[in-house]
């Protein structure tokens, strides 16, 4: 793949990933974060095709310690931002009890 | 490792579900959505991850399964275990784990002949190990921070700039080298940087000190983006690439956000530069010519009797309120309140609290309704039709002299001004300058009552005796 494709794929993401992030208020940013800690341990599927290759038994691992590692990131990450966005959905809740769910 | 040059259909296919992430960060826009937003990543994450299964037949593999149960079992315990007091804690210490996932990955393909095969790749591997591994020492150093384990305060020691450049100038130097060096060579090198990321993470981050952390945390985590971003080419894999670069863009905007905030540049933050500043007179803060103040009085200096009288209310919690744990004392306040038809907002400057958002969670939690919570900008223009700003635990975002004396840490730091109000009613645990060393002069306001003392139990009583004439009267 030419340089071209991942250049344009790291800075279009980027650039996309900006303008939709910008549009997150102050009162979200901290479930932002975490939400962004479970999107880094997109480094699992590194992991997991490091633990497919691996040729010696301390290769293996460490690529599975990266898997859990970057798992541990992924599933906390999500885990701990819908805790918190529950919290402010409880309140919305009480305010519009009619409100879709 | 073997060889991994080409890019694997399955992962090129997985490029697909990238636009998922971003429709669910569009969700996060509003609360109402926000709950779906999420649950549409973790959607996009799970198919990620089924389709590098499928793509590299490792279904069956049951080490795979046995690492991976591990971590969801780790990471589900932490999320359902932490108090929202400790979310900096965890977002931080999450910063450190991704990261250093990354780098472990990164040192995997440079350990043997066909992992990164040519130096462009091995370059990538060779900032993925870097970024990664620095990341990681420093997010454990803020992590530690933030716990009180070490010293909240920036630690410095002699010659401090100097190491610390040294450091990263030859982390450059072993990560170009290295990227270029031929086979045998490069896991030294590999190693040598690995070691001396981790040095410079951890000599950074001790200069920086706790109120600074929301803009440290902020761009750690753009870091950990960025080291899975790196680790993803290096590996040949589209997706870490886009997905890591999103959470640059993220951690970047909040690095942004929180340094406007404090009209401070990063480079200053990291570099922990208005440490040794002058800690400023108390003359030279009070010297501002008060303006005839509206002076009230204070109705005998007496809070409750403000708070009786007044008809609007805006509270300003700092971080002081978390570390006092006052938050169910402020709800029972803002309750008391409300019964007695008193409007109620809350001021929340960005940087009040170690993260971006940090207080708004904090009373999400206590159930406060969060069309309550008003930014900086919307409620400065509303403060002087307030009886009464309530400081809870902050100080220096409500400082006057950030606006008023040059030359301070916080000078031209936009504050919330709370000097404004008609009366100030302040619950601190004591008259001492925050964090930045600048003494308020807030504080010598006649219109403002100064309640010190652990504003659970200052915020309790003002409750209380609130609550009393409610039922006295009814």
């Amino acid at each position: 793949m030419s340089a071209l494709f991942w250049l344009g794929l790291f800075f279009g993401a980027a650039a996309i990933g900006y303008t939709v992030l910008r549009a997150v208020p102050p009162l979200l940013h901290t479930p932002l974060m975490s939400g962004m800690n479970a999107l880094s341990g997109i480094t699992i599927l590194a992991a997991l095709a490091a633990i497919g290759i691996a040729r010696t038994t301390g290769e293996a691992h460490w690529a599975g310690a990266a898997v859990a590692l970057a798992a541990a990131n992924v599933v906390g990450g999500f885990a701990v931002t819908h805790r918190m966005l529950r919290m402010f959905r409880r309140s919305l809740d009480r305010e519009n009890p009619s409100w879709p769910r | 490792m073997a060889a991994l040059s080409k890019i694997v259909s399955a992962d090129l296919a997985a490029l697909a579900f990238v636009p998922l992430l971003v429709l669910g960060i569009h969700w996060m826009r509003s609360p109402a959505t926000a709950v779906r937003g999420n649950a549409l990543g973790a959607i996009g994450m799970v198919g990620f991850v089924a389709l590098t299964l499928h793509g590299r037949g490792l279904w069956s593999h049951p080490a795979m399964w046995g690492w991976l149960a591990a971590g969801t079992l780790i990471g589900g315990f932490l999320a359902a275990r932490v108090r929202m007091i400790q979310m900096p804690e965890l977002v931080a210490l999450f910063n450190g784990i991704g990261g250093v996932a990354s780098a472990i990955v990164a040192m995997l393909a440079l350990s043997s002949e066909g992992g990164a095969t040519d130096s462009v790749a091995r370059l990538a591997a060779f900032l993925a190990v870097s970024i990664g591994a620095l990341t990681f020492s420093g997010s454990v150093v803020a992590v530690l921070k933030l716990a009180r384990v070490l010293r909240p305060r920036p630690v410095t020691f002699p010659g401090h700039g100097t190491i610390n450049t040294a450091l990263l100038t030859a982390l450059l130097a072993a990560t170009l080298l290295g990227s270029f060096a031929p086979y045998p060579l490069v896991a030294s090198w590999s190693a040598g940087a690995l070691v001396l990321a981790l040095a410079a993470g951890l000599v950074a981050m001790l200069r920086v000190g706790g109120a600074d952390m929301p803009v440290s945390i902020s761009f750690l985590n753009a870091l950990s983006g960025v080291a899975a971003a790196v680790a993803g080419y290096a590996l040949a894999n589209p997706v870490p690439v886009a997905v890591g670069a999103l959470v640059g863009a993220g951690g970047l905007m909040l690095t942004g956000d929180m340094c406007r905030a404090m009209n401070r540049r990063l480079g200053d933050v990291l570099a922990g530069r208005h440490v040794s500043a002058e800690p400023v007179s108390a003359d030279a803060a009070a010297a501002p010519p008060a303006a005839p103040t509206r002076r009230t009085d204070a109705i005998d200096r007496d809070p409750v009797a403000l708070l009786r009288a007044a008809r609007r209310v805006v509270i300003i919690p700092g971080y002081g309120m978390a570390l006092a744990q006052a938050q169910p004392a402020v709800r029972r306040l803002y309750d008391a309140l409300m019964n007695k038809g008193v409007e109620v907002e809350f001021g929340i400057h960005p940087v009040a609290g170690r993260m971006p958002g940090h207080m708004h969670i904090l009373l999400a939690e206590v159930e406060i309704p969060y069309e309550k919570f008003k930014e900086l900008d919307d409620i400065n223009p509303r403060l002087p039709e307030t009886d009464v700003a309530l400081v809870v635990g902050a100080n220096d975002v409500v400082n006057p002299a950030a606006n008023t004396v040059e030359g301070t840490p916080i000078s031209g730091m936009p504050v919330i001004r709370a000097d404004t109000a008609r009366a100030v009613v302040v619950c601190n645990l004591d008259r001492c300058p925050g964090y930045a060393g600048v003494p308020n002069p807030l504080y010598d306001r006649p219109n403002v009552i100064l309640c010190l003392g652990d504003a659970a139990e200052t915020i309790g009583r003002l409750a209380a005796a609130l609550e009393a004439d409610g039922s006295g009267k009814e």
